[in-house]
């Protein structure tokens, strides 16, 4: 009994018998609860989803029959973009030769430059069009929005493109700031084109 | 030469800084935590700079999946939108004969995720919710003739008509062309022409014309 006989003084002072009381530690062994504390850290890591999803957009056209209804598409500025297998890519400005001289293949990564020197072009070819501009003034629009009004984007993914194809070049569509796109079906002549430069 | 005496040194380090900051982080994962809902299809969506973030709102959510199979789920945060639930599978229920009871009527209101055809949702809604994972074969949408999720858009518009709804489509990477050309086409016909698509967020490519009408706009806002 090493502790009673440590100080004799002062158990000398309350008398003999009386045992003085062993002064504990505070000091807690945390170990253990810090195994705990990480183990719970890693857990809610795992299983955290921090980013919430965004959302996108999609206004599609109205399915019109009537031909008076169409919106007229300048031959000059019209872009088409089609998406084939295995993320392949092809486009021809303005209309399709029966031959297919103008239909050249590209990749998602170059078709933004694809996207951008036809955007330049229809600027640069773009008369002043006084009425165009009125209207937008009108709306409180900036009015260099009317030079690139000739300009559309037509997206025509065949049935062996993915949905991600599909979105990519919408998604191109907003990160070149194209005002006028539109997703559409393939045509028969263009999807021989796409199925024959896919062999 | 007197010897040196090194001073033996505790390895006793004290702890509790590190044990605070450990449980701060631990409350704030456990904060920041929301648990995903237990979903009976596996969807990666594709990604997009959009940065609109998703709404939680009365909404129809129509998923596919990297096979193509088209499921319908009706979201509706409050329970008293239960009736409209009621009301759409009732509307489906008569116009397409399908006999449905009571309690089957109920169990669709309860879970309202559907992914097969009509003829056989009499038998899907009699199977616990654990067991319809393996009866999944997605609504026919790639048959012009017979796109039955048109009946199911027009059913819900009906149902929810007076109420905003929203239409949002979640779709796989992996999922081919005409199983979303047979959505947009099951919309179209209800003459549905907005709608949005759910995506994972990306940065915008520095240096785009996006980038820079961005950087307009928070100068602008500055």
């Amino acid at each position: 009994m090493a502790s009673i006989d440590s100080d004799s003084e002062s158990s000398h002072k309350k008398g003999p018998g009386v045992k003085k009381a062993k002064k504990l530690s505070t000091n807690v062994d945390m170990t253990p609860m810090v195994d705990l504390g990480f183990l719970l850290i890693t857990f809610f890591i795992f299983t955290a989803t921090m980013s919430t999803p965004s959302t996108m957009r999609l206004t599609m056209p109205k399915d019109d029959k009537k031909p008076e209804d169409l919106t007229e598409v300048k031959e000059s500025g019209a872009l088409t973009i089609m998406a084939g297998r295995d993320d392949r890519l092809f486009y021809y400005e303005g209309q399709l030769a029966a031959d297919g001289a103008n239909f050249q293949s590209t990749t998602y990564k170059e078709v933004r430059d694809v996207i951008l020197n036809k955007k330049k072009q229809v600027i640069a070819a773009h008369q002043h069009d006084a009425g165009c501009e009125k209207i937008w003034a009108r709306n409180g629009g900036d009015r260099n929005s009317c030079r690139d009004k000739d300009f559309v984007v037509v997206i025509k993914p065949n049935e062996n493109a993915t949905y991600k194809n599909s979105v990519d070049l919408l998604d191109e569509m907003a990160i070149n700031d194209v005002q006028r796109f539109a997703l559409i079906d393939i045509t028969p002549q263009e999807n021989q084109f796409v199925q024959a430069s896919d062999q | 030469m007197p010897s040196v005496k090194i001073k033996k040194k505790s390895t006793w380090t004290d702890m509790t800084p590190f044990v605070d900051v450990a449980f701060l982080i631990l409350a704030f994962f456990i904060m920041a935590t929301k648990f995903k809902p237990p979903e009976l299809v596996e969807i990666t969506t594709p990604k997009s700079v959009s940065s609109d973030k998703l709404e939680q709102k009365d909404a129809l959510r129509i998923d596919f999946d990297k096979d193509g199979r088209v499921f319908l789920t009706v979201q509706a945060q409050k329970t008293e939108d239960n009736v409209l639930k009621k009301t759409l599978i009732e509307n489906i229920n008569t116009s397409r004969n399908l006999g449905l009871t009571e309690a089957e009527m109920n169990a669709y209101v309860s879970n309202t995720m559907v992914g097969v055809p009509f003829n056989k949702l009499k038998g899907y809604l009699q199977l616990k919710d654990d067991q319809r994972k393996d009866v999944l074969e997605g609504i026919p949408v790639t048959d012009s003739a017979d796109n039955q999720l048109a009946t199911w858009v027009a059913a819900a518009a009906n149902a929810f008509s007076g109420k905003p709804l929203q239409f949002m489509i979640k779709g796989d990477n992996n999922a081919k062309f005409p199983s979303f050309k047979g959505v947009i086409d099951a919309m179209r016909r209800n003459e549905v022409f907005k709608y949005q698509l759910i995506t994972d967020p990306e940065g915008v490519p520095p240096g785009s014309e996006l980038y820079k009408l961005n950087l307009k706009q928070q100068r602008a806002g500055s």
